[in-house]
């Protein structure tokens, strides 16, 4: 059993939640993610790692409310025990020590995005940070953000923060700031990964990205996991989750996602019914 | 005297659930001998002179005596003498291929009425399961040393259970969050109840090994830093990284690996969604592509989640069949459909990323190959389609690569499985490390696995005290 030490929303739908998993939190490096259960009998979950304390023993995680199982993590507090946390799993995201580095983040990937933007800090890159989300009430930790990276802009879709529009303003805007990116990582949602990756693929260099495909293990054995990267069939849960997103099959990846939707919202509105909402 | 008994050639049939049944439920298919059964079936042996029974057996299990204490009466007798040898008698007498095994060397087979020790095994074991009070066996005392066990299956769950009975700290730890291994993510319940891998578990956690679950070892601790906190450690992490054909088309929904596959049924429960929270898809037409326990399994499955058709595509012939021949008929008489000399060549799908159709070849026998089978030869021209709405891709499993990957010091062979200097220790290129199961033979059977686990307890035992073994580990922890 993990203890939960906290269990916040964040911003509407997005939670944070720091668990007391002495052994995994000793052992995590930016990049990786671990497996949570919410319950006995419970989906396995995969979350990218959003914050460790090491001495503290404890693991933090961001996560959206999408489904049943996610739902039922999000009611949880303080407290309350988890079956589950294995980990870290995946391999460590590779930190450049020096140049510039544009971090694109959106979603809970703001969150698994921040150990990355500190470790790049720590090791001397150059690090510009772009949170992307539909309004500037979905943004949060851009003080964090700000504190470690030499530059961070917003966009939103709605214009209530930075630039309004998507991420295909990037080029200009990173232009206009004077920012040659020598590498760019994304984390977010697969939409935000895929449309970054083609915005950006232009530029000629490494554009990382943090696969989020379905996984039920996350330790390699069921490959429901696997996506083609250059045209070769990977497991994202043990040869990634990060890969070069010029070479992803973003239309197979969107399409695997989307295997379950209707398996997913017949458990959500079934355990809605069992709340009685 | 045994050579007076008159010859009893009818080798007792267990009852089992009948097809229409069963074909829709995930309940065990046979239900075990009752106790006359067992009896009748155990009067048969004729307790040779010399019996090669044992011979068969990968943990040497004195059949024998064990069959002779049933045919007494004796259930207790015999359950005790089954479990000097074999931790894990439920599991096998359900699981192991006694065909291949025990029952082919009985002397009773000439006649074509071998002995079935399976049967009776299973029976002992369950019968035991029954009764208020299990049999604890002696523990030799404490060593003060420290022994970590690397997976929870079959080989894991008998090197636990042998060292610990021995003296020494056992501590087991599994990356999923049941233990178990392929016992409890693989094997369908209607073949092997998870109840019964539930109740094997608890019996090594009754002897005082600790279990520690969502542990993976490699990434949670890497196998140095573990090894810190050990005298001696023992890998057995299995074969659990799925083959793929390499074909067009496999990365469509609606193609699984039999591992996915399975693993959504067995370990999250998927078979009872929306009850359970693993969200599945009740398929109409499905095609398991292989031919062994596994793509019987997951036929099979497949059928008890309403499918109307669900295939067998298999490149050789019904003769080739690496199945054991009892499931391949539970499997024909549950109505799954077999495709000999077929071999999926291309999967097709539409727009949505969706498999649609399967592309086959047909196949004819050529010269036997290296595995002395006869080599599937392709017939030029002879595609064909088939409309499908999933694929189960079973055509085996290699070692989980993690462990190596994150120890670069252990030496891997190119198969990836681990190398060990000597299959009758598992002493693998790293000190203190041993190994044994489908992670050094690749995937292969579960009583397999428990020899490999009991040669490497000696070894090990061996390594930490100076302590020769005479017979087999148990024999010697219980005398």
């Amino acid at each position: 059993m993990f203890k939960i030490v906290k269990l916040q929303r964040m911003v509407p739908n997005i939670h944070l939640m720091e668990v007391d998993a002495p052994e995994v939190a000793e052992q995590v490096q930016p990049g990786q993610f671990v497996i949570v259960r919410a319950a006995e009998g419970g989906e396995r979950i995969p979350l990218s790692v959003a914050d460790w304390d090491r001495k503290a023993g404890t693991v933090t995680v961001v996560f959206m409310e999408v489904g049943a199982s996610t739902g039922r993590l999000a009611r949880l507090k303080a407290g309350d025990n988890i079956p589950t946390l294995a980990g870290p799993l995946g391999k460590p995201t590779a930190i450049a020590s020096a140049g510039q580095v544009v971090c694109v983040a959106g979603c809970y990937g703001i969150a698994s995005m921040f150990p990355i933007v500190r470790a790049l800090h720590e090791a001397g890159a150059e690090v510009t940070v772009v949170l992307e989300a539909r309004g500037s009430f979905l943004l949060y930790w851009e003080d964090r953000m700000r504190a470690l990276a030499k530059r961070v802009f917003t966009i939103t879709r709605d214009g209530s923060s930075g630039l309004r529009g998507h991420v295909s303003g990037l080029p200009e805007m990173l232009r206009q700031a004077g920012v040659a990116p020598s590498q760019v990582m994304v984390n977010g949602c697969t939409f935000l990964m895929s449309q970054t990756s083609k915005t950006l693929g232009g530029l000629g260099v490494p554009i990382t990205v943090s696969l989020n495909p379905i996984m039920i293990d996350g330790t390699g054995m069921c490959g429901v996991c696997r996506v083609s990267v250059g045209g070769q069939m990977k497991f994202a849960c043990v040869d990634g989750p990060d890969f070069d997103g010029r070479e992803v099959d973003w239309k197979e990846l969107l399409a695997r996602r989307k295997q379950y939707l209707d398996e997913e919202a017949y458990l959500c509105h079934r355990a809605s019914c069992a709340r009685g909402v | 005297m045994a050579e007076k008994k008159k010859l009893d050639l009818e080798r007792r049939a267990m009852p089992k659930q009948p097809p229409h049944i069963r074909r829709r439920n995930f309940r065990e298919v046979a239900h075990g001998y009752t106790p006359e059964l067992a009896i009748a079936e155990a009067n048969r042996c004729i307790l040779c002179k010399k019996p090669s029974c044992i011979e068969g057996c990968p943990v040497d299990i004195d059949i024998p005596a064990f069959v002779r204490r049933l045919a007494e009466g004796d259930f207790l007798g015999a359950i005790h003498k089954l479990k000097q040898t074999n931790c894990l008698p439920a599991v096998c007498g359900r699981v192991c291929p006694q065909e291949t095994q025990c029952e082919e060397k009985c002397n009773l087979r000439k006649k074509n009425a071998p002995i079935a020790v399976g049967r009776l095994e299973r029976f002992a074991a369950d019968w035991e399961a029954t009764q208020v009070q299990q049999q604890m066996p002696e523990m030799r005392p404490p060593t003060g040393k420290k022994v970590a066990v690397v997976g929870s299956g079959p080989a894991g769950v008998t090197v636990a259970g042998d060292l610990i009975k021995l003296g020494h700290k056992v501590v087991m730890y599994e990356a999923l969050h049941e233990p178990g291994g392929v016992l409890t993510y693989g094997i369908p319940e209607f073949r092997l109840p998870k109840q019964i891998v539930r109740r094997e578990i608890d019996y090594i956690r009754k002897l005082g090994v600790e279990v520690v679950c969502d542990y993976v070892v490699g990434r949670t601790k890497t196998l140095e830093q573990l090894l810190d906190r050990y005298d001696a450690m023992f890998l057995g992490t299995g074969a659990g990284l799925p083959w793929f054909l390499e074909i067009p088309g496999e990365n469509l929904c609606g193609v699984y690996s039999a591992n996915e596959y399975l693993t959504r049924m067995n370990l999250m429960r998927g078979f009872a969604y929306p009850k359970s929270s693993m969200p599945i898809k009740r398929h109409r037409r499905v095609a398991v592509f292989g031919g062994g326990n596994v793509a019987m399994d997951s036929a099979r499955t497949a059928v008890r989640l309403g499918a109307e058709e669900s295939y067998i595509i298999y490149r050789r012939s019904r003769l080739e069949l690496p199945a054991r021949i009892e499931e391949v008929e539970n499997a024909e008489e549950e109505g799954v459909i077999f495709q000999f000399l077929t071999l999926p060549v291309r999967l097709i799908g539409d727009e949505d990323g969706w498999l649609k159709e399967v592309e086959c070849l047909r196949m004819e026998l050529g010269e036997p190959d290296a595995s002395g089978r006869r080599k599937p030869v392709k017939i030029p021209g002879s595609e064909f389609r088939m409309p499908m709405d999933a694929v189960v891709v079973a055509i085996g499993n290699s070692p989980n690569p993690l462990i190596p990957r994150c120890t670069p010091d252990l030496m891997v062979n190119k198969n990836g499985t681990i190398f060990v200097s000597d299959v009758q220790t598992g002493k693998t290129s790293k000190d203190k490390v041993w190994a044994g199961g489908d992670v050094v033979t690749g995937a292969a059977t579960v009583i397999l696995a428990m020899g490999a686990g009991r040669a490497a307890a000696r070894s090990m035992h061996e390594y930490l005290t100076g302590e020769k073994l005479a017979g087999t580990t148990s024999e010697v922890a219980s005398s």
